[in-house]
């Protein structure tokens, strides 16, 4: 088991690297200059040439690409161009509000998701399959920006239940930090339970046609035992690799619903960050999101092996 | 008797404990984050909000756009117009305790303009050297007149910065700004908010009500709104036009509105590189006719619900700088399109490029529309603003389509844009008359003059039309009905002082 997640995280390296390859590419291949933006109306051309200078604008792309790994390696993430502040702190700062976010919107789409699928495959061509695959379809087609308007309109204009944006540390006032996440966490969490359900369902379905829970039943166990223990245990398994390739994409920020709520995470982060042209902040925060996306990847095979028993012996 | 008295003596005492123990908070939505809080770095507009209630300036601008004492408190040209002598504030204290006098002043504006991430040397380029030349006078010497340095120590080059602070951190110091306003720093959490709080020395003290300030950026401007209404906020700036309605019916909030000193405007390529060989770039008649199939009255009402004004010069009808000879034009069709005749065009085909948020693509479609009629054949590329920006300086457009936040003296919307070697002279249009008069005005001290000179080269501007000006928005402010004294100002800025709420 060791062996194979040294291994996988040796593999993990070239991926980085191609990502930030690529990623510095793309940004390179944006029309827009990074000194112009930053400047404004302020365009002094004594000031651009001096910045262009200073974060090595004028160099070859190669050459930048260059210091920038070595800078990397050595724990140097650079500054914003915008803020001056070190990219590593920023995404200090904004990682933790991202992973909160995205734990409670896992916790809603767990909460409705899982109980929906289940719920629909038992009760397969019935009126409650329909709802749910209803309920499902809404989910995914309605957009979260849409949503998160009518939810800021309703639940905090009208009756005044919650901020309508902000965002509070969970170290500096608690019940406060959920109060300012419940809605963008809400919004985040319908459209994945909408994929969850689905999966869910159609996992059980797969299951449900296995002889060993034709067996079960033949043994007289109580339909309940059957549904949990033995289906939905079995059912578990692409569902919990779905769940954390959900959750690592939900660790690249939310953009829309952090936009709407204005939650100070990743999202918003990386927005700003492009609309800047602020190279080192969105170089930062891909890697960040790509190291992220790649342990979400490795957790969601190790938990695979864990739940299967069968997958052990592969090993 | 004796009992009576000592009741209400205990009550007026109970009263008076009870009475002053609410602090105010205000709480302020802004557009966007501001960037770096140093006065010498910094380049946003909302950055220039939060310097309004945390760093006091040499001289402020009233809400006529007159330039009236701050630390400053009177000043003199000499009579060559190269010398400016100010008397400063005594008594003044930084928020660090440390004590404001002329030191302090002549190590600010040298900081202005030597620190290599300084962003005010344009501003401050007419400065030869800068002197105390008592505790509490300076002396500006320049290199040539320039009547215009007033207007910028109005502004962020005016801003008097710490000079132990600005010593220690350098560069940094946007981390920890030390300033002489009547809100000092707390804390700023990127994207989140900025705090400030009442500075208790502050030398106007009586003037300030509110105990703590936050900023909060809310780029969206309809949750800006919703946390207004869920009073979550106290107030936000920049409503969108098309909410003015709705809050002005809105029994529990203020509307505040006022024309701003930018505009809205069209730049033309007349020279810059090749894209310039374009019909309207090259033929005068076909950019008046453009200007003249434009019904300026319609947008306002269509786009901005009649909170903007229509506007032909770089300077709104209601500014004393505004030429009256030249009135905004009504749309006048057929002269459009017999000016479109005489220049030998059927259809007249031009490329704009337009920045991609809704209101200016909505006005823009509008103006392809009015303009077809005259015979142009507008196709409307839209692009994101950093593109835009680069490409209508790197001359890649035949028409742009970006506007200008505004100064508050009359140079600073006119002379970079259209004099020969303007630094933001995007179109490249060179014309010697207009530079020669724009340059006396900028050198003459006396208003009569300034204003003769501005009004002949805008008479030759609005018949070349490097520039098709649209319009003038307004900014529009909204807040509680408890938060009152807040006067609203053509800069765009929130000035704290005098503001109470409750």
């Amino acid at each position: 088991m060791h062996i194979y997640i040294g291994k996988r995280l040796l593999v993990a390296i070239p991926t980085l690297l191609i990502v930030s390859i690529f990623v510095f590419s793309l940004q390179k291949l944006l029309p827009g200059d990074p000194i112009l933006a930053m400047a404004g109306e302020e365009r002094d051309p004594q000031v651009i040439e001096f910045l262009r200078e200073k974060y090595r604008l004028n160099d070859p792309v190669v050459y930048q690409y260059g210091y920038w790994v070595a800078n990397v390696l050595q724990g140097d993430f650079g500054v914003s161009l915008r803020t001056n502040q070190p990219v590593l702190e920023l995404i200090g700062e904004k990682l933790p509000v991202t992973i909160q976010l995205a734990l409670m919107s896992m916790i809603f789409a767990f909460v409705i998701g899982v109980p929906m699928g289940i719920l629909a495959a038992v009760r397969k061509n019935t009126v409650i399959d329909y709802v749910a695959n209803i309920v499902a379809l809404s989910g995914l087609s309605i957009p979260n920006f849409w949503l998160g308007i009518m939810l800021i309109l309703l639940v905090s204009v009208k009756l005044g239940w919650l901020p309508a944006s902000g965002y509070e540390s969970v170290f500096v006032d608690p019940l406060r930090s959920l109060e300012t996440t419940f809605m963008p966490a809400f919004v985040l969490g319908t459209a994945l339970a909408a994929t969850l359900m689905r999966h869910t369902r159609s996992a059980m379905l797969g299951v449900m046609k296995a002889d060993y829970i034709r067996t079960a039943r033949a043994k007289g166990l109580s339909e309940r035992v059957v549904i949990l223990s033995h289906t939905f245990r079995n059912a578990l398994l692409p569902i919990v690799t779905l769940s954390a390739l959900l959750f690592g994409e939900l660790l690249a920020g939310a953009v829309l619903t952090e936009q709407i709520f204005t939650i100070p995470g990743f999202g918003k982060l990386i927005v700003d960050a492009v609309f800047n042209r602020d190279y080192a902040v969105v170089q930062g925060v891909v890697l960040c999101t790509a190291v992220g996306f790649i342990l979400m990847n490795l957790i969601a095979d190790v938990l695979y092996v864990l739940l299967n028993p069968r997958m052990r012996a592969s090993l | 008797m004796k009992i009576l008295s000592r009741l209400s003596t205990m009550l007026l005492a109970s009263a008076l404990l009870v009475t002053p123990a609410v602090a105010a908070e205000l709480r302020i939505g802004l557009q966007d984050d501001a960037d770096v809080l140093d006065p010498a770095q910094s380049r946003t507009f909302v950055g220039r909000i939060v310097y309004t209630a945390m760093c006091d300036k040499l001289v402020d601008v009233s809400p006529d756009l007159k330039i009236v004492p701050q630390l400053a408190t009177e000043w003199a040209w000499s009579a060559d117009g190269k010398e400016l002598t100010m008397k400063l504030r005594e008594g003044v204290k930084f928020h660090d305790e440390s004590p404001f006098n002329a030191a302090a002043v002549v190590a600010t504006i040298e900081r202005n303009m030597t620190l290599p991430e300084s962003r005010r040397k344009s501003e401050l380029s007419s400065v030869e050297k800068v002197e105390a030349t008592s505790d509490y006078e300076v002396k500006f010497t320049l290199k040539a007149p320039d009547v215009t340095l007033l207007a910028q120590l109005s502004d962020r080059a005016g801003m008097i910065v710490s000079p132990t602070a600005a010593a220690e951190l350098g560069a940094n110091f946007g981390t920890k700004p030390v300033c002489a306003g009547p809100f000092k720093f707390v804390e700023r959490v990127q994207q989140d908010r900025i705090v400030l709080e009442k500075f208790e020395d502050y030398w106007d003290k009586d003037k300030v009500f509110i105990d703590k300030v936050t900023y909060l950026p809310i780029p969206d401007t309809t949750v800006r709104l919703a946390n207004l209404r869920s009073g979550e906020l106290d107030m936000i700036e920049r409503l969108a036009a098309t909410d003015a309605t709705s809050v002005k019916q809105d029994s529990s909030l203020t509307y505040a509105d006022v024309v701003n000193i930018g505009y809205m405007a069209l730049f033309v390529n007349i020279a810059n590189g090749p894209l310039a060989d374009n019909p309207l770039g090259k033929d005068k008649r076909l950019r008046q006719a453009f200007s003249l199939a434009i019904d300026r009255e319609a947008l306002n009402q269509v786009v901005y619900e009649g909170t903007a004004v229509g506007g032909n010069q770089p300077f709104p009808p209601n500014s004393p700088w505004f030429n009256k000879d030249l009135p905004v034009p009504a749309r006048d069709l057929e002269k459009a399109k017999a000016l479109v005749k005489e220049a030998g065009f059927e259809r007249v085909p031009v490329e704009m490029q337009i920045p991609n948020n809704p209101v200016a693509a909505q006005m823009m479609q509008i103006v392809q529309a009015m303009v077809a009629e005259a015979g142009f054949d507008v196709s409307l590329k839209t692009t994101e603003f950093a593109t835009l920006l680069s490409e209508q300086t790197a001359g890649n457009y035949q028409l742009s389509r970006s506007d200008w936040s505004g100064r508050v003296d009359p140079d600073g919307n006119l002379h970079q844009f259209v004099t020969c070697k303007g630094g933001i002279n995007d179109t490249k249009y060179c014309n010697p008359d207009v530079d020669a008069l724009l340059n006396q005005a900028r050198a003459s001290t006396d208003e009569a003059v300034r204003k003769q000179k501005y009004d002949a080269a805008g008479k030759i501007l609005d018949e070349d039309l490097p520039v098709i000006y649209l319009g003038h928005q307004s900014w529009i402010w909204a807040f509680k009905k408890d938060v009152t004294g807040f006067v609203p100002s053509p800069d765009g800025m929130i000035r704290l002082l005098g503001v109470k709420k409750g």
